[in-house]
């Protein structure tokens, strides 16, 4: 079935998941939602890295997107902590607020 | 015989070393002995030596320093006769100015300090006369020079002396270019620094490059030992203490350009543009320095440029083929003239330190000892019949008549210059009246019995040392050309015949007549005086002034080097070098300042900065790259 649609539709959806990642990450200032717009550009790439491994016939794609997710995993796990530690430092998860480290 | 050689050679090391390295804590009289019983050691093993070596020499060596495809050097060392005669001369008057040197310097707190470094002189002089190579004559050659330099500044907290010492280490350096391209110009002929390819007859090499061989070396010879116009430090290095213008430059160090030309013979003997040259600037300088001495108030500066003369008179000697005679002067003058010096040492010890000849005067009724060997040393270099000075000179004068009587006429004339100034300085110190302070009048002593001791020895090898080759027409035997006829080959025509006897007989008898002339003319001038001015007019002014030879010196290479060396500094060093270095780190400094702003502590910022870069970039390899 998958071989009916065309490539270019996932290269679209992608690319679309990517940018509102990086909208995302640009215009909110809320932290969690800043992480959350970073993990959608993370998996839009993902998704381009399946398709395109479908297309090809060649699982290593498949195989590399697993490998994404589990250090995105982790990568969840220590950016979570440290929004934690930011709002109990700051009482607030503003990044506006975290620019103590500037000249 | 191994044995021997090397405790001759490492004798002179451990002086040093012991004396330079816990000098401070020995007291001066352990100091002086351990310096002086080092270089008796090796004086009384090159005795030793005298009797074990083969008539042709022995190469002996001990291990291989530098082992190249092209070149090898090894620390051998080459016993003949020619290098047995200098190494007895060094270690032989060494031992006895060292003996001086420990009553002279008792006064001095740096005793251990000089005695560290005669010894370390002595250990470069013999590694010059005795190494086997060129390469290790230019070690000695560079020691000596070094060893030089320290002790002519060995009252450094005197600038006039600190100034002295480097000019005589710049004055050397510039020889020592000379000698070094020699050198290499050897090593690049012969491909070996050896002397055992410097066999006469057996050299392959064209008349050309021989002559820039032999003229490069003797840029160093004249460096070495003085010579036109490389002459002026000598006369300056009397800033040193008294033994070391004994020891080095007069009886040892200057020679070593005179062994040099003697070593090289075999070569020289195929350039005669180098020997005609050679004999040129020797009799220049032989006149030239003896001119200036005619003048000359300081005893110590009477007594240099003599030493400056003599030397010019051997050179001389070498220039015109007579090899052996100039080493027979260099044996002899190393006696007379070591004397004189340490003569003047005990005259100036005496004086409270005063050099000045016009303030002396009638000295020999408080210091007969000094008189009396002083005296033997001034008759000897005058050439009073027999003493060691007449037959060595003799010798070169005879020579130079069957090289070219012009040169002969103008040498005569040299030796008569010598017979004046040596007589004026022997009258103005011993006769008259004294010309000196009251303090002094009752300071007056004579030396201590180590000081006078090597005196005495001097003046009798002053008197004795000719007789190993007396004149012919005395029916003397040439014991000292036979003995070194393995190493030295002269160039002399053979003179014989009714009319060289003559020559002979007319030169000694006009020798004794203008003798007799010059005794009564200085003593008329110079016997009775009862004051010396210190200032001279017209032509005994520019004599005085050296002929202004300093300051033409000064002129021509000191100011202007002066004057670039300041625009290098101020300019190129400080605005140029400084400027650029300056202008680095002011660079990252206003980047610093400027771009810091960027930094604002916002996480949004940083992020549309990143990803605008990252759209420049694939923008960028989109359309330029694919």
């Amino acid at each position: 079935m998958l071989k009916e649609v065309f490539i270019d539709h996932y290269i679209y959806l992608a690319l679309t998941l990517f940018c509102i990642g990086i909208l995302g990450v640009l215009i909110r200032r809320n932290a969690i939602v800043l992480f959350m717009s970073i993990e959608l550009m993370l998996n839009s790439v993902n998704l381009l890295l399946v398709a395109f491994s479908s297309r090809m016939g060649d699982a290593a794609g498949q195989i590399f997107v697993f490998f994404i997710m589990t250090v995105a995993a982790a990568e969840v796990a220590v950016g979570l902590a440290i929004i934690v530690m930011l709002y109990r430092n700051t009482r607030s998860i503003d990044i506006g607020d975290a620019n103590k480290l500037k000249w | 015989m191994n044995t021997i050689l090397a405790l001759l050679i490492i004798a002179p090391v451990v002086g040093f070393l012991i004396n330079g390295l816990y000098g401070h804590k020995l007291s001066k009289t352990l100091a002086a002995i351990i310096g002086s019983s080092a270089i008796l050691i090796s004086f009384i093993c090159t005795i030793l030596l005298f009797k074990s070596v083969p008539e042709n020499g022995v190469r002996i060596q001990f291990f291989n320093i530098l082992k190249l495809e092209a070149f090898n050097l090894d620390a051998a060392f080459l016993i003949d006769h020619l290098s047995l005669m200098m190494m007895s001369i060094i270690t032989g008057i060494g031992f006895l100015i060292h003996l001086y040197s420990a009553g002279y310097m008792q006064h001095d707190k740096g005793m251990a300090k000089f005695f560290a470094y005669l010894n370390l002189f002595i250990f470069s002089m013999i590694l010059l006369v005795a190494g086997s190579s060129y390469t290790l004559m230019f070690f000695g050659w560079e020691g000596v020079g070094l060893c030089s330099y320290l002790l002519i500044g060995f009252w450094f907290t005197n600038g006039d002396y600190a100034n002295a010492a480097k000019k005589a280490f710049v004055m050397n350096r510039i020889g020592d270019l000379g000698f070094l391209m020699g050198m290499f110009l050897f090593l690049q002929n012969f491909g070996s620094l050896d002397y055992s390819v410097l066999k006469a007859g057996h050299l392959q090499i064209s008349t050309g490059m021989a002559t820039a061989i032999t003229l490069l070396l003797f840029v160093g010879a004249m460096g070495k030992s003085a010579q036109i116009p490389l002459y002026t430090w000598l006369p300056d290095a009397m800033a040193g203490p008294t033994p070391v213008s004994a020891l080095i430059h007069a009886a040892t160090m200057v020679t070593a350009g005179i062994y040099m030309i003697v070593r090289s013979n075999a070569i020289f003997a195929l350039a005669p543009f180098t020997m005609h040259f050679v004999a040129t600037i020797g009799l220049a300088t032989a006149l030239f320095a003896g001119t200036i001495a005619l003048f000359q108030n300081d005893i110590k500066k009477v007594l240099a440029y003599s030493t400056v003369s003599q030397l010019g008179f051997m050179f001389l000697g070498l220039g015109v083929g007579a090899f052996t005679s100039g080493m027979f002067h260099l044996m002899t003058h190393a006696f007379f003239k070591a004397l004189l010096f340490l003569g003047a040492g005990s005259v100036i010890h005496a004086m409270s330190g005063e050099q000045s000849i016009a303030k002396m005067g009638g000295l020999r009724k408080q210091i007969p000892l000094t008189f009396w060997t002083f005296t033997i040393g001034v008759f000897a270099i005058i050439g009073i019949p027999f003493t060691s000075g007449f037959v060595s000179k003799d010798e070169i004068l005879n020579a130079t008549y069957a090289f070219n009587p012009m040169y002969f006429y103008l040498a005569a004339f040299g030796a008569v210059l010598t017979i004046f100034y040596m007589l004026r300085l022997w009258y103005l110190t011993f006769f008259g009246n004294f010309r000196g302070g009251k303090e002094q009048m009752d300071h007056l002593h004579e030396s201590p019995l180590n000081m006078t001791l090597p005196l005495m020895v001097l003046a009798v090898l002053s008197i004795v040392g000719g007789f190993i080759q007396l004149p012919e027409l005395f029916h003397g035997h040439p014991y000292l050309i036979e003995y070194l006829k393995p190493v030295v080959s002269n160039m002399v025509a053979e003179h014989s015949g009714e009319g060289h006897e003559t020559f002979e007989w007319a030169l000694f008898g006009g020798t004794i007549v203008v003798l007799i002339f010059m005794f009564a003319w200085t003593f008329k001038l110079f016997g009775k005086k009862e004051s010396v001015s210190e200032e001279y007019t017209g032509l005994a002014g520019v004599l005085e002034k050296k002929y202004y030879v300093d300051e033409i010196y000064s002129f021509l290479f000191v100011k202007p080097l002066e004057h670039i060396s300041v625009l290098l500094s101020k300019v190129v060093d400080n605005k140029i070098v400084d400027g650029m270095v300056f202008l680095t780190g002011k660079f990252v400094t206003w980047s610093g300042t400027t771009l810091r702003y960027i930094q604002n502590g916002q996480t949004g910022f940083y992020f549309l900065m990143m990803s605008i870069a990252i759209v420049v970039m694939l923008a960028y390899n989109l359309l330029f790259k694919l």
